[in-house]
């Protein structure tokens, strides 16, 4: 007789108890190593880093015409180490009056396109769905739910800053 | 009898004494053995109806094997992507790899869709194989999410911009929405973290759920046995079914292996050789510019699969447009999961269920008509128009010149056609003189429309005294010389 044909030893009845109680230190233990796992994973996988605000600067008052609407770019909010190109962020700015600039977001409001300014037409259109704005940045006309977002700018010795802000989320 | 005849006969032996040891050490002949030589139906007329799924699996080894190739040379970091993917493509098997891997992506969406369709209509999902059609529609839905990061993964301007354009939908659910959108950047912008976000996804996250799903669809494929061809008039009955259909493998099955899987192996074969044809021949979706939030000349699309999708969102009402991208899906995802527990029973052959070839034909008519749609995009304006021709204009000076100028600096040529020329967002004015009076022009001008800006602040007394004129020279017979642009 091999070792493949020989009889099964016979093993007494355990308590039945006793295989219960095993049972569940098994299924405790194995949760438990799940969890004190699962917990920084998961929290590191949720956490969203939360963008700090800064002001950066966009060049001198001088360079921005009154009445004109130019495109600016800037470092985004959170700019990592490996982001390459897509650190940077951009906006439309609006020379008001001699001290007064305003910031449009170039995401359109209806799905996030970037809305492109007609200068001689004064309107942002968008080429994704044809939302329109004036230059106030109120909805002409297409889908756009709400007016192109704002950010913060200020003059500050001679230079105009904005103040970065997270992508606008129409749903927000 | 010669030397070389000698020798083969020797190799041979010396496999087989190989397998011999290495089956006595690992079972694998008597495991996989009945596995592979398990009766299946003998299917008959609909017998390769049947290589669709098997087709769809290969495709993903496929692009398993092809993404692991390329994921070699790509760089996950937002800075760097473009460049390798640059790097890759200018590669000429690194072309070919790219072609495989992106027109696989295509493959395995139409595969899964025809197989999903094939067992709905052959009502392969009612008893006992509901849980086949769950985890079949788990692995449809992860077919979807592969397409949509990958698309991301080929991160130039589209593919960033396809990522906002991601995240700003998602804003749209409610309650849950802005975090979602956030979760889905990783962070409060597009930027250095989204693109390593998407990448996780696509190249562990999601084919970690895959490979899991699959390995159970695969089981039970194996444990309730390949669906028999429905027939009219034999509905399905869960107290006698698993005794009639062994009964009639018994009768008249024929073992996997070779019987029914050399189809599935011939099929993927045809499947594999047409798309490494096509990647050779027609390549890789083209780079477009680099992903720079800063170059706002964008205007982001997603690849056809989701076309229609992005088409049915532009076309319905804007009010409704939150609900569709909420309610939709669910709606789908809810028929999927509901369909086999309510109609777990009863006749599988589609002659029997007409209102199932309706809905199927239904789908594929509306995915149809919208992705054709998504191709000719009615709604977009077409803001690289350029200047119309004097030949169309019919003037060099004077209002009627001033006032096409004025058509197409003011954005009027972006939406609206004259002779071929601009947009189609609305209508085509190449005859407007001819339906309406100038006083009626001017008040369209001035009140705008839902799809339209009013002017009535943007245009000066004279600037629209040319456009007037401009417009009102639009007729048949003024413009009968002129002839469109070339396509």
């Amino acid at each position: 007789m091999d070792d493949s044909q020989a009889p099964r030893p016979e093993f007494p009845i355990e308590d039945p108890e006793r295989r219960r109680f095993f049972g569940k230190v098994g299924a405790i233990c194995a949760s438990i190593a799940g969890v004190i796992v699962a917990i920084p994973a998961v929290s590191f996988l949720l956490g969203l880093r939360k963008a700090p605000r800064d002001w950066r600067v966009l060049g001198k008052v001088e360079e921005f015409p009154v009445g004109e609407t130019k495109l600016v770019s800037f470092l985004d909010p959170s700019p990592l180490p490996w982001a390459g190109v897509t650190a940077k962020t951009a906006a439309w700015l609006r020379h008001e009056e001699e001290q007064k600039f305003i910031a449009f977001s170039v995401n359109c409001t209806h799905l996030g396109c970037p809305v492109r300014w007609l200068p001689e037409a004064d309107l942002f259109m968008c080429p994704c769905h044809g939302g329109v704005y004036y230059g106030n940045g109120t909805v002409a006309s297409g889908p756009p739910p709400k007016p192109l977002p704002t950010y913060p700018v200020r003059v500050r010795d001679g230079n105009v800053e904005i103040l970065t802000t997270p992508l606008p989320i129409s749903g927000e | 009898m010669n030397a070389n005849h000698m020798n083969g006969k020797q190799a041979i032996g010396m496999w087989k004494r190989l397998w011999l040891w290495f089956d006595e050490l690992t079972g694998l002949g008597a495991t996989l053995g009945p596995v592979m030589t398990h009766l299946v139906p003998r299917a008959k007329k609909t017998r390769w109806f049947y290589v669709l799924g098997s087709a769809t699996l290969v495709v993903f080894l496929v692009q398993v094997v092809t993404g692991i190739a390329l994921s070699n040379s790509y760089v996950a970091g937002s800075g760097q992507a473009y460049e390798s993917l640059r790097f890759i493509t200018q590669n000429h098997l690194g072309r070919i790899l790219r072609g495989i891997h992106d027109i696989g992506a295509s493959a395995m969406i139409i595969l899964v869709g025809l197989h999903a369709i094939r067992v709905y209509l052959m009502g392969a999902y009612k008893y006992p194989r509901q849980m086949n059609w769950l985890t079949g529609a788990g692995l449809l839905l992860f077919t979807i999410l592969m397409a949509f990061t990958g698309q991301l993964l080929r991160w130039d301007q589209n593919g960033f911009w396809t990522a906002v354009v991601a995240a700003e939908q998602a804003g749209k659910v409610p309650i849950i929405g802005p975090w979602l959108a956030h979760f889905l950047l990783a962070g409060d912008t597009a930027g250095g973290a989204t693109l390593s976000r998407f990448f996780a996804a696509h190249v562990f996250f999601i084919p970690a759920c895959i490979f899991l799903f699959l390995g159970l669809h695969l089981y039970l494929v194996l444990y309730n046995g390949i669906s028999e061809p429905p027939k009219a008039g034999e509905p399905v009955d869960p107290r006698t079914y698993r005794r009639g259909y062994h009964r009639l493998l018994e009768r008249d099955g024929v073992p996997f292996w070779p019987d029914a899987a050399w189809r599935d192996l011939f099929f993927g074969m045809l499947v594999v050789i047409t798309i490494v044809v096509l990647a050779i021949v027609i390549g890789p979706a083209k780079l477009g510019k680099p992903p720079d939030p800063t170059i706002i000349q964008a205007s982001p699309r997603p690849d056809w699969y989701f076309l229609w999708y992005f088409a049915l969102l532009t076309l319905i009402p804007n009010w409704i447009e939150r609900w569709v991208i909420v309610v939709g899906p669910l709606v789908f995802g809810l028929f999927l999961i509901l369909l086999p527990l309510i109609a777990p029973r009863g006749e599988r052959s589609p002659l029997r269920r007409p209102w199932s070839i309706l809905v199927v034909g239904s789908i594929v008519a509306m995915i149809g008509y919208y992705t054709h749609m998504g191709f000719v995009a009615p709604w977009a304006p077409r803001l690289d128009a350029q200047p119309l021709p004097t030949q169309v204009v019919g003037a060099a000076t004077g209002p009627v010149a001033a006032g096409a100028k004025l058509f197409h600096d003011k954005g009027c040529e972006y939406c609206h056609a004259i002779s071929g020329y601009g947009g189609i967002r609305g209508p085509d004015l190449t005859y407007v003189g001819d339906r309406l009076k100038p006083d009626q022009i001017e008040t369209r001008i001035f009140s705008g429309a839902v799809n339209m800006p009013s002017y009535s602040k943007i245009l000066k007394p004279e600037e629209l005294r040319d456009l007037l004129a401009f417009l009102d020279s639009r007729r048949r017979l003024a413009t009968a010389g002129a002839s469109p642009p070339a396509p």
